[in-house]
């Protein structure tokens, strides 16, 4: 009798211990991730409900104090963000940014991280080397780059000519035609770096042992690549290419450096810049950064649901 | 028809050898184990004859043709890897099909093979899962059904066992040696450091011994059946190496020898062992060797103190103190009544007792320990 009755009470007792264990981690838990919540909020949240709430109203940068509210005007009315063709244009110059500069990044990225694989003695070297387009400031390598372009005393130009590659120099920032271009290249010579270490190190964790499987099994080079190496580093590049879209849709500081008056380089965070401190528009503007937030995280989100799809799939 | 020969190998990393002066022949369709303590090259050597490094100097022959200078998928090897090296992104299927799909081999044939590896190995209900949801002797089993779809002429395993437990490591032997059999002419080598593996499975040992290329010495400390490395060991490096517990070794003087044996001496007592030492100087230092369970306990002249007991519930073995020499002498015992404190009176016998001159090599034995299964069976 005794007996059964401590067999039928025996598991009750540790599962109201686990709890209240359990119940104690997540309190600790909760402690721990509230300064980065609260860090979170005051540097990021307050701001965005600010632009929200200002976006709302018809306020001028010049005076915040003495502003109406006008609801969603900004955005839908007349005169709206969402009425202005310049505003799409921004929005078309910024997409065919974010995807022309990601993809060229990525599949260079790929190269020279394919290439920095290779054991050599220059290995170290050359991944310090690489380096340095990234380190430098945006700013510094833009007008470095502004330099190198310039119609006149260019050394690309220069260069060019001497070659025969071409007969006149080119305005590579100033012509409408090439601008565009132009910033799409100093963008992939720049961010090439990053996308080829992220790639680097995704490319080292392939275990080796596989490789040295194909090889002996006779599987050739193009094979192992298309069927061991890319299928293994891709999770890594498709989180590196989030976080380089996510830079190329808030391009900023290299258009407003090199081709700051173009309107064929605009993109959405130069457009918002434009309306708030050159007009002045303090709640237009916010409408502007609230829809550029707003692609940002919608497109962010999708291509996130993608991937983990596309992970579940494999 | 796949012997392998290797002539005069060597193998060093900058400026450390690591393999010198290997010379030796695999038959066709014999089962050969390289093994020998960690760093003395095995794995090395083995990846040479695979083609995954190149030698520093000297040839490697598969099937009569030097091989050298062919990529490893011309050798018509199939390698086994310790870490399995399964493509993590594919299933079980795809694994083994993978290396087939270069070979020009047809669709039906590859899966023709790939399905009779799978019902050999008990792999067939996994086919469709990635390594990531298999067991580790699953694992196991994929990597080594991924080298019997090849067909190849030579089999090599790199320590394929060591990331199993116990008890799964007995039962993948068994197949392993199963598999050698069915397979009837293909060679294999096999790299391990477990003896128990390299005594049951082997039909040529081959005992690597580190350091090689020092002075001048050659990596391979001998080569022969598993039973003549543990009768017959030429080296007091192979006697200790070969047999599990090792050999207890015993300094000692040498008193006298002739035609009929030796005595020497050793902590004031004499021993006669059954040795040729009439080339050796008189008094000269040698070693005696005499393995845990050829010493003779219950009776005998010599006496020694039971300092430690392991009992391995069949057998036991006893730590004795002796006054032959400070280490204790482990002795095998069948029944396990002795207490640690206790003393035992035991007895080395002479034939059994194997003797090494100053440089570490044996004398020869005067009395023949024949090591081939076949004259065992005859005694």
């Amino acid at each position: 009798m005794t007996s059964q009755t401590l067999t039928s009470a025996a598991p009750a007792r540790p599962s109201t211990a686990e709890s209240s264990l359990q119940r104690s981690r997540q309190r600790m838990a909760w402690l721990l991730v509230a300064p980065a919540l609260v860090v979170l909020l005051a540097i990021a949240g307050l701001p965005l409900a600010r632009t929200l709430w200002l976006s709302l109203t018809d306020a001028q940068l010049s005076d915040l104090s003495t502003r109406q509210f006008v609801g969603l005007a900004n955005y839908i009315g007349d005169a709206g963000v969402l009425a202005d063709p310049e505003w799409w244009g921004a929005v078309k110059n910024t997409l065919w940014f974010s995807l022309l500069s990601v993809s060229l990044e990525t599949v260079l990225g790929l190269a020279v991280a394919l290439m920095l694989n290779h054991p050599s003695r220059l290995k170290t070297l050359l991944r310090a080397a690489v380096l340095v387009p990234w380190a430098i400031p945006t700013v510094v390598s833009a007008k470095m780059w502004t330099w190198m372009l310039h119609d006149q005393f260019g050394v690309i130009n220069a260069m060019l000519l001497a070659l025969g590659l071409i007969h006149q120099p080119l305005a590579w920032t100033a012509d409408p035609d090439l601008a565009f271009t132009t910033i799409v290249l100093v963008d992939v010579w720049k961010t090439t770096p990053f996308m080829a270490l992220l790639i680097l190190a995704a490319l080292q964790m392939v275990p080796s042992d596989c490789y040295e499987a194909a090889k002996v099994d006779g599987v050739p080079k193009w094979s192992v690549f298309l069927n061991i190496t890319l299928p293994l580093i891709t999770p890594a590049v498709l989180v590196a290419m989030i976080f380089r879209t996510l830079d190329a849709l808030r391009v900023f500081d290299l258009i407003y450096v090199m081709t700051s008056n173009s309107r064929t380089t605009k993109s959405m965070s130069v457009y918002v810049r434009e309306q708030l401190i050159d007009f002045q528009l303090a709640g237009y503007g916010s409408a502007a950064a609230t829809l550029l937030f707003l692609m940002i995280a919608l497109i962010t989100v999708s291509y996130m649901a993608l991937a983990r799809r596309r992970m579940e799939g494999h | 028809m796949c012997q392998i020969r290797l002539e005069n190998i060597q193998k060093r990393f900058g400026d450390n050898p690591i393999l010198a002066d290997i010379d030796l022949t695999v038959e066709a369709g014999e089962f050969c184990v390289f093994i020998g303590p960690s760093g003395c090259g095995k794995s090395t050597l083995l990846r040479l004859i695979a083609g995954l490094d190149d030698a520093s100097a000297g040839d490697i022959h598969i099937d009569g043709a030097r091989v050298n200078d062919l990529a490893p998928a011309k050798r018509d090897v199939a390698m086994v890897f310790q870490s399995y090296a399964l493509y993590p992104h594919m299933t079980v299927y795809d694994n083994m099909a993978f290396g087939l799909r270069h070979l020009k081999l047809g669709h039906d044939e590859i899966d023709r093979r790939v399905r009779a590896a799978a019902e050999s190995l008990h792999l067939a209900p996994l086919l469709e899962r990635k390594p990531g949801a298999l067991s580790g002797g699953q694992r196991q089993r994929v990597a080594i059904g991924r080298a019997i779809v090849r067909q190849p002429k030579v089999f090599l395993f790199d320590e394929p066992l060591s990331n199993l437990d116990a008890s799964l490591r007995v039962k993948t032997r068994v197949e392993i040696a199963r598999l050698h059999r069915a397979l009837g002419r293909a060679s294999m080598i096999y790299v391990t450091h477990d003896q128990v593996e390299a005594m049951t499975l082997a039909d040529k040992i081959v005992l690597l011994k580190p350091l090689a290329g020092q002075d001048g010495v050659p990596s391979i400390a001998q080569v022969g059946h598993p039973l003549e490395l543990y009768h017959n060991p030429r080296n007091r490096f192979v006697a200790g190496f070969i047999g599990s517990p090792s050999m207890n070794f015993i300094d000692a003087a040498l008193l006298n020898a002739n035609a009929e044996g030796l005595v020497c001496s050793a902590g004031g007592i004499s021993l006669p062992a059954a040795a040729d030492a009439t080339g050796l100087a008189s008094a000269s230092t040698v070693t005696l060797g005499i393995r845990p369970e050829h010493i003779v306990v219950g009776s005998g002249p010599l006496k020694g103190r039971v300092s430690h007991l392991e009992h391995l519930g069949e057998h036991s073995y006893a730590y004795l103190e002796t006054a032959l020499g400070t280490t204790p002498l482990v002795a095998k015992l069948s029944e396990s009544s002795a207490q640690i404190g206790d003393t035992l009176t035991f007895s080395l016998p002479a034939p059994r007792l194997h003797v090494f001159d100053g440089a570490g090599d044996a004398l020869p034995r005067l009395q023949r320990h024949d090591a081939t299964p076949a004259a065992l069976a005859t005694h």
